[in-house]
């Protein structure tokens, strides 16, 4: 039957159905999105609901505010509500959504209204809308509902329509998350008269709304933006129905858009300009922060912008990063534009000064004139006036240098000596030039503060000790007042000037350091083979770059918890988990869990997250500067990477073990039955025929049989003792007896036991005089000599020679068993007394499963003495010795 | 030593030794092979009618020696093997073994699996048409099949699987010749067709179904059809 296999050209990709599955695992997310307050969400939402609760929906409320609109609360009535969390905050009570009793009562759906509301200080997420993250992730469909002002990268846009900025926003990616959203539709008209009628605001508040925010035309854009966004979202759903159901699909051209984002609150505009525009060319894009000398000059919350701006894009899904460049900023944007393929920069209009563009050149001119191919949209500030950035302090904390006064003082006075010198020797009178060396040394040396201190100084002391009349702070000389005034002028800017020079010298032997400490760092990972020593390294590394205290916390063994590291407060073990199961950054810093003193990163894998690292700076500062967020991101990557490689490394000796140990087992299962069963063989054979055929047989042939029965029997018999004894061994259960004994005798017994199984090879003893008494197992060590002279003889060709001796040594007596045999390779001479080893495995092999030699060095070690296997030095043949040590001996007068 | 020439491969001096009493007073002549180099010289220079092999020998697999041998020569061949080694049984036989015996085993089995794998021979040179085995008698050139010497119908497929059987009467046949001879399939999956037919084969002929006498299960291997007291050509 030749079946053919149907061809399947448009296949979903595996990750595109990998997405579907984890979405039927999620919760659903359905959004009911109004244009404004008052168009009836929650209404909508809640009759909705009821109707799911009649088809037997297990449906509650895990919050619903109702305004006290009547038609509202109406609704309410009948369907399970669980109640709400009271959070005690600044002497009042804030009600809160229960968001564990709802994962614990775990619902078919959940209704959760406002879902832009910020949640209470102290919550486990700062905002509502990261809860019902939560709800979906445990596979509770959510119902929720929201305004499109709230939709963070249109809050400019409503901020521009309606003049009132909120600060509750959503990122946009929740609503790309929902599985549908419904508009809550209402013409403007409408709405207001709902409002007059007092439906949705009671009293005076309806007529103020009615006043401001209400009007038609406000109303008109609002439920335009409302229904373009939607069609937005049902343009995606329909992408990702064709990529999930495998259509193929024509992609628009490769745009990619950038956004340069600075320290400016303003930035954020871009960032959602950037979003936008990027949604509508369906175009990847990214945020970008350069880091140039001036970066090391921005204060905390200057840095803590840049942070959140970065951020803000990483929330819109955009990418966000930052990168050293130099002071040619549009030449660096450019190229990094250039190398990955952007087509569209966005940026914002320059509020720099027309002074410092003078100077300068704009960045804005300059990316113009020199992008070519690559499209500029230069996006205006809203509010740039409102916004004005504070002016810059003049200088930083970090230069006040106070301990540079002194030497500073010393290099003025000794410009002032040189030039008393030279003014001596030359009577040159303008020694301003020298004074201008000292200054420019300060720079360099001490930064910009004491090299204006410098410029201060050298100008008094040039005008004390050498601008007539001499020995005066006054000036008679009206050109003297212009060479000093000059040379004032000239020393701001040089120090100025010199100064920066320094700063970016500082900047760069930063970064060369950063990146030499990380090149380091992925050296000494190379290097490690266990997790243990991971956690020093890293840690290490952490405290060195970044001066952070840091801790890596691994996964117990089931892969599910972190393993319970002391020290560490409830706040960080919570953070610490959530981060671990979630993949999020936690903690100090980050959205979720804040309230910890921790920041927790997870250490991420492509099979997925393997530890968390903690980080932590004493007091209260703030967030990490983005080039150290990077730099702790990346050590966090290199730390995962490692612990990824030890645990694969780990996995494949363990798989490389168990096979050897399955292959030992099954080696050891075909021993077993061969050695039993060989024998068995023989027995049954002869007895069966015997039975049988028992007349057919001369005596001959009848003793033969008889002969092979008892000999196999005596076979089996020992290898069953042996098995029994190696048993007995293997639990410990062994005990020797300690009685006194004559080895000659012990030695004459096991000859007595094997001589039938050596008749036919010649058998020697051999003892020196003085052999002491013994205290030994007399059972035990005969069996030790029967299975050596059952080895021998079973080995060494019939007809060769086995000799036993025995010899007094000072500190001990060895016994020996020569054969010669083929003996022994020299790899297996430590390996043969090991259990179920032979020398050559498997079937084909004589019989005897090497358990003998095990017994032998368990009984001898069991005694306290020695066994070991050697080859014979002058012809082949094997020595097998037993060395007994002096305090086995007993000495004469014990004897008698 | 007119009943034949056997050569008895094993490595087990007491089974060889076994072996030879017992095939010496059937009258057999016995040949001893310990190695493989030894028992292909053997089959060389003494030509045997019966090979014992067993399969674990000290210097090569005994699956290649078979090889060997089967390359030489068409004499039957007997293996030799643990009872834990269904595959290898199987390998065996699809290399060209007649049939096995499980070690330990007893004198009368092994005799009676000697006597079918020689007749065997025998009757390869000139087969007599009806085949007699207790109360079945079958006549494979009419292909009629009697029971209690009452005609028996059977549909065209349990005939021709019966037919097999009586061909190779004694011998273990395996899933995959009986699939091949009466389907000309060799899939895994149509053993189970097999099982079927067997089962209502077991129903017309056999006293008692549940045990049968006559057509046996050898477990992981196949079938095989007995050899009851009174058999006859």
């Amino acid at each position: 039957m030749n079946s053919t296999v149907p061809s399947e050209p448009h296949r979903p990709s595996p990750e595109a159905l990998l997405e579907r599955v984890q979405r039927e695992q999620h919760g659903k997310l359905k959004v009911f999105l109004g244009a404004a307050p008052g168009v009836g969400k929650t209404y909508e939402m809640l009759s909705s609901a009821r109707k799911k609760q009649r088809d037997g929906v297990d449906v509650v409320i895990g919050i619903v505010e109702t305004h006290g609109r009547r038609e509202t609360m109406a609704l309410v009535e009948g369907l399970p509500l669980i109640p709400r969390r009271r959070v005690p905050y600044e002497g009042r009570e804030l009600e809160e959504m229960d968001l564990d009793a709802i994962l614990a009562r775990r619902p078919q759906l959940v209704l959760v209204d406002e879902l832009a509301h910020t949640n209470a200080p102290g919550s486990r997420h700062p905002k509502r809308y990261l809860d019902v993250q939560e709800l979906l992730a445990a596979g509770i469909d959510v119902w929720s509902t929201i305004n499109i002002q709230h939709l963070e990268s249109l809050n400019d846009i409503v901020a521009g329509i309606t003049r009132v900025r909120v600060r509750e926003t959503v990122p946009d990616a929740i609503l790309d998350l929902a599985d549908e959203v419904e508009v809550i539709d209402i013409t403007p008209t409408e709405l207001i008269e709902r409002l007059r009628e007092g439906k949705v605001y009671q009293g005076e508040a309806g007529e103020r709304a009615l006043q401001g925010y209400f009007n038609t035309g406000n109303l008109t854009a609002l439920r335009e933006l409302a229904l373009r966004r939607t069609a937005a979202q049902v343009d995606e759903q329909l992408r990702h129905h064709r990529r999930t159901h495998g259509i193929e699909e024509v992609w628009p051209a490769g745009d990619r858009v950038l956004v340069c984002v600075n320290e400016s609150p303003g930035a954020q505009a871009l960032v959602r300009h950037a979003k936008r525009l990027a949604d509508r060319l369906d175009a990847p894009w990214t945020a970008l922060y350069l880091e140039t000398a001036r970066s090391l000059q921005l204060d905390e919350a200057q840095r803590d912008q840049v942070a959140e701006n970065l951020r803000l894009a990483e929330r819109l899904d955009g990418n966000a990063l930052s990168i050293a460049g130099s002071s040619d900023i549009a030449g660096d944007l450019l190229a990094y534009a250039r190398e990955h393929n952007i087509s569209h920069i966005v940026t914002g209009k320059s509020q720099r000064s027309r002074w410092f563009e003078l100077r300068h050149g704009s960045v804005v001119d300059q990316l113009v004139r020199r992008a070519r191919n690559i499209s500029i949209h230069v996006v205006a500030d809203p509010q740039a006036e409102s916004r004005r950035l504070p002016r810059r302090a003049f200088a930083r904390p970090g230069d006040w240098n106070l301990a540079a006064i002194l030497p500073v003082t010393l290099l003025v006075a000794a410009a002032t000596g040189l030039g008393w010198l030279l003014h001596a020797a030359t009577q040159v009178h303008n020694v301003a030039l020298i004074y201008l060396a000292a200054v420019m040394i300060s720079a360099t040396r001490y930064g910009m503060v004491p090299s204006l201190y410098a410029a201060l100084a050298s100008s008094g002391a040039y005008n004390f000790f050498f601008l007539g009349p001499r020995y005066t702070f006054t000036v008679a000389d009206p050109a003297n007042v212009l060479s000093l005034v000059f040379f004032i002028a000239v020393s701001v800017v040089v120090s100025q000037l010199m100064a920066r020079l320094r700063q970016q010298a500082l900047a760069t032997r930063e970064q060369a350091y950063d990146s030499a400490e990380l090149l380091n760092f992925t050296r000494r990972l190379a290097g490690l083979r266990k997790l243990e020593d991971l956690q020093a390294v890293t840690t290490g590394q952490v405290a060195r770059i970044l001066d952070l205290q840091a801790l890596l916390l691994l996964p117990d063994d089931d892969g599910k918890r972190l393993s319970a590291e002391s020290g560490l407060d409830d706040k960080d073990l919570a953070a610490a988990q959530w981060s671990f199961e979630k993949g999020e950054a936690t903690g100090r810093g980050a959205d979720t869990l804040p309230g910890a003193s921790r920041l927790w990163l997870p250490l991420r894998t492509p099979s997925g997250i393997v530890g968390v690292l903690g980080a932590q700076r004493d007091g209260r500062g703030a967030l990490l500067e983005p080039s150290e967020r990077r730099m702790l991101d990346t050590i966090a990557d290199l730390a995962a990477i490692t612990i990824e490689r030890i645990r694969l490394a780990k996995q494949i000796d363990q798989a490389r073990m168990l096979a050897e140990t399955e292959q030992l087992r099954s080696a050891l299962l075909t021993s077993i039955s061969h050695d039993l069963r060989t024998p068995l063989a023989s027995i049954m054979g002869s007895i069966s025929s015997l039975r049988s055929y028992g007349a057919m047989y001369d005596d001959a042939q009848r003793e033969e049989l008889l002969t092979t029965a008892q000999d196999e029997t005596e076979r089996m018999h020992r290898f069953v003792g042996n098995l029994l004894d190696m048993t007995r061994l293997d639990a410990g259960a062994l005990q020797p007896k300690r009685e006194t004994c004559e080895l000659q005798e012990i030695v004459g017994s096991a000859l007595q036991r094997t001589a039938r199984l050596l008749e036919r090879h010649q058998v020697s003893t051999a003892y020196s005089h003085e052999l002491p008494m013994l205290t030994l197992d007399f059972v035990l060590m005969e069996q030790v000599l029967v299975n050596l002279l059952e080895n021998a003889g079973k080995y060494a060709p019939e007809g060769t020679r086995i000799e036993i001796s025995a010899q007094r040594h000072r500190y001990a007596v060895s016994i020996e068993v020569r054969d010669e045999g083929p003996g022994i390779p020299e790899a297996d001479l430590q390996r043969i007394f090991d259990p179920f080893f032979r020398i050559r495995g498997g079937d084909r092999q004589r019989a005897g499963i090497g358990l003998g030699l095990a017994v032998c060095r368990g009984f001898v070690d069991a005694m306290g003495g020695r066994i070991r296997a050697r080859n014979r030095r002058e012809r082949s043949g094997s020595i097998f010795e037993i060395e007994l040590p002096s305090s086995l001996f007993v000495s004469p007068a014990e004897a008698a | 030593m007119d009943a034949g020439r056997i050569l008895v491969v094993d490595d087990e001096v007491p089974i060889r030794r076994l072996l030879r009493t017992t095939l010496g007073a059937h009258r057999f002549e016995v040949l001893e092979a310990g190695n493989a180099a030894h028992a292909l010289q053997a089959v060389r220079e003494r030509g045997p009618d019966l090979v014992l092999l067993d399969l674990g020998l000290p210097d090569r697999d005994g699956l290649d020696l078979l090889r060997d041998i089967r390359a030489l020569s068409p004499v039957p061949v007997i293996v030799l093997s643990s009872r834990d080694g269904e595959a290898g049984k199987v390998q065996a036989l699809d290399e060209g073994a007649d049939d096995y015996v499980t070690k330990p085993f007893g004198a009368e089995e092994l005799m009676a699996r000697i006597r079918a794998a020689l007749r065997h021979r025998l009757q390869q040179q000139g087969a007599r048409p009806v085949y007699r085995n207790g109360r079945l008698a079958v006549d494979l050139v009419r292909r009629q099949v009697l029971l209690d010497d009452a005609e028996l119908h059977l549909s065209p497929k349990e005939y021709e699987i019966l037919q097999q059987l009586v061909l190779h009467a004694g011998k273990v046949l395996t899933h995959r010749h009986l699939l091949r001879a009466v389907w000309g399939s060799e899939l895994e999956a149509d053993v189970q067709y097999l099982r079927v037919y067997i089962r209502q084969l077991r129903a017309k002929l056999e006293a008692d179904p549940e045990r049968p006498a006559l057509i046996v299960t050898e477990p992981g291997v196949g079938y095989r059809l007995k050899e009851l007291q009174q058999t006859s050509w």
